[in-house]
């Protein structure tokens, strides 16, 4: 049962101006795959990311989801989708971002019951279950009622990851989440990260965190200069160092800065 | 100089100040109430469209902007009743003329506040599947509202004070009443100090108000 991919990216392009940041993308994440992607800053990876649920639109090759191209009715340069399919669209995934954006005038739990009422429909008393369920794994329980304001950036990541999860996404993209997080708190918001893992979602990762990626993804994905440099199982890519110069000059500066 | 100070004339019409003052915050709230929906209507249909409707607003805004409030008033009060066949009193037109004046001051506040929303957060709306209309809704507006109350607060305040603008019209506001009492009696120092200090104290207690409210919606950014 080769499965077919529930994310397929194919030769994805997309210019800023005459700044090209993505030549030629090809990515492909099966359900129940967690795929990290790594590589240097500038490199196009929150970019990709940005346009796997169309918060950027692409301008050529092709990002289908289930089968479904994502922002265009055809491929790029098709016809872009209204903005009311548009929403339907991105509501297949969720997304955490690197500075949290959670919702300043709403608490813990208002932010996570926003997406469910509005646009899952949910009703009021099934949203408020939901929530607090996952504020629960997510090891918040007792912080259902605080504004983001009181929550410390650990904390506001981990109510940005209910707040994704709870809308039961066929895809999780997580942009850089730990990145503005003070390293103390990196930890809370990779472990739950984990335990998403282990429970089968299915993920797309963008991070900094070298040795997570290696030890909590299934695939590794190198992304320099616009394309996908190489990519593998997280010990093949570590194999592949020794042929890829672009790769090892871009983990020895990790190396060195973890030292 | 032997100039003796005495309120007690003053107190003996204080009836034509409370009731100018009140009259005075009446005028203030329904202008500012109905500025606001302009300004916020004008603000949200602004940075929704395209270039055309954006210069309409934006001629309007700086039509209001540029005449001074008094030539508004004369307008509306004795030039619009001879080229349209349209009568109404004072109260009226006045209420008129500052609604529409507060709205495109209240166009700008509410256009910058759009703006100022982080876009991070309209970035989550869209990520979680929110429509545009729902993100208005859930997001840009409440956001809005928090960054926009400090300087919404400078803009009631101003609205308050020309208010008395309407004595101009007699319409028998706070300024007008003083006027009315300095006509009778010559105490110009008492009547005006007594009226100074009546805006002075209604306005405070306006922007205590507001401030008590920021407080309780302060955003965190």
């Amino acid at each position: 049962m080769s499965a077919i991919p529930l994310l397929k990216i194919s030769r994805l392009t997309k210019s800023f101006g005459t700044n090209q940041v993505l030549k030629s993308v090809d990515l492909e994440v099966t359900a129940g795959e967690v795929v990290t992607v790594i590589g240097p800053s500038g490199g196009g990876k929150t970019t990709l990311l940005r346009c796997v649920n169309f918060l950027e639109a692409y301008d050529g090759g092709s990002i289908k989801i289930d089968g479904r191209e994502v922002g265009y009715t055809d491929n790029a340069g098709g016809k872009k989708r209204g903005e009311v399919d548009l929403a339907a669209m991105r509501a297949e995934t969720g997304m955490v971002f690197q500075s949290f954006n959670l919702f300043p005038h709403l608490n813990a739990e208002q932010n996570v019951m926003l997406g469910l009422r509005q646009v899952r429909k949910k009703p009021h008393k099934e949203a408020l279950e939901i929530a607090r369920h996952w504020l629960d794994r997510v090891g918040l329980s007792h912080k259902t009622g605080s504004l983001p304001s009181e929550l410390s950036g650990g904390q506001q990541q981990r109510v940005g990851i209910a707040r994704a999860v709870a809308m039961d996404p066929k895809i999780l993209l997580l942009d850089e989440i730990t990145s503005a997080l003070d390293p103390e708190l990196v930890n809370e918001v990779l472990d739950v990260v984990r335990q998403l893992a282990s429970d089968g979602m299915t993920m797309l990762i963008v991070t900094h965190e070298i040795a997570f990626a290696r030890d909590a993804s299934h695939r590794i994905v190198f992304v320099a200069d616009g394309s996908v440099s190489a990519q593998g199982k997280p010990d093949e890519l570590m194999a592949e160092v020794a042929n890829n110069e672009r790769l090892r000059s871009f983990l020895s500066r990790f190396s060195a800065t973890a030292h | 100089m032997n100039y003796q100070l005495s309120f007690t004339q003053i107190w003996r019409h204080f009836d034509k100040l409370s009731y100018g003052v009140l009259l005075s915050i009446e005028l203030a709230v329904i202008a500012i109430l109905i500025g606001a929906v302009i300004g916020l209507t004008l603000a949200v249909i602004y940075v929704s469209s395209g270039r055309v409707v954006r210069a309409f607003i934006s001629a309007y805004v700086e039509f209001i902007r540029n005449v001074p409030l008094l030539l508004l008033v004369y307008l509306v009060f004795y030039g619009l009743p001879t080229v349209v066949n349209i009568a109404y009193d004072a109260s009226t037109s006045f209420i008129v003329t500052l609604s529409v004046y507060a709205g495109a001051y209240l166009v700008e506040v509410f256009r910058s506040g759009l703006d100022a929303v982080p876009k991070g957060l309209l970035d989550a709306g869209k990520a979680m599947g929110l429509t545009p209309w729902q993100r208005l809704l859930h997001v840009r507006l409440p956001t809005m509202t928090r960054i926009t109350l400090p300087a919404l607060s400078n803009t009631f305040i101003s609205l308050f004070k020309d208010t008395s603008i309407a004595s101009v019209i007699a319409v028998p506001e706070l300024t007008f009443g003083a006027q009315w009492i300095n006509n009778r009696t010559f105490r110009i120092v008492e009547v005006y100090a007594v009226t100074t200090v009546i805006y002075l104290v209604a306005g405070y207690l306006i922007l205590f108000g507001l401030r008590m409210l920021e407080r309780r919606f302060r955003v965190e950014r």
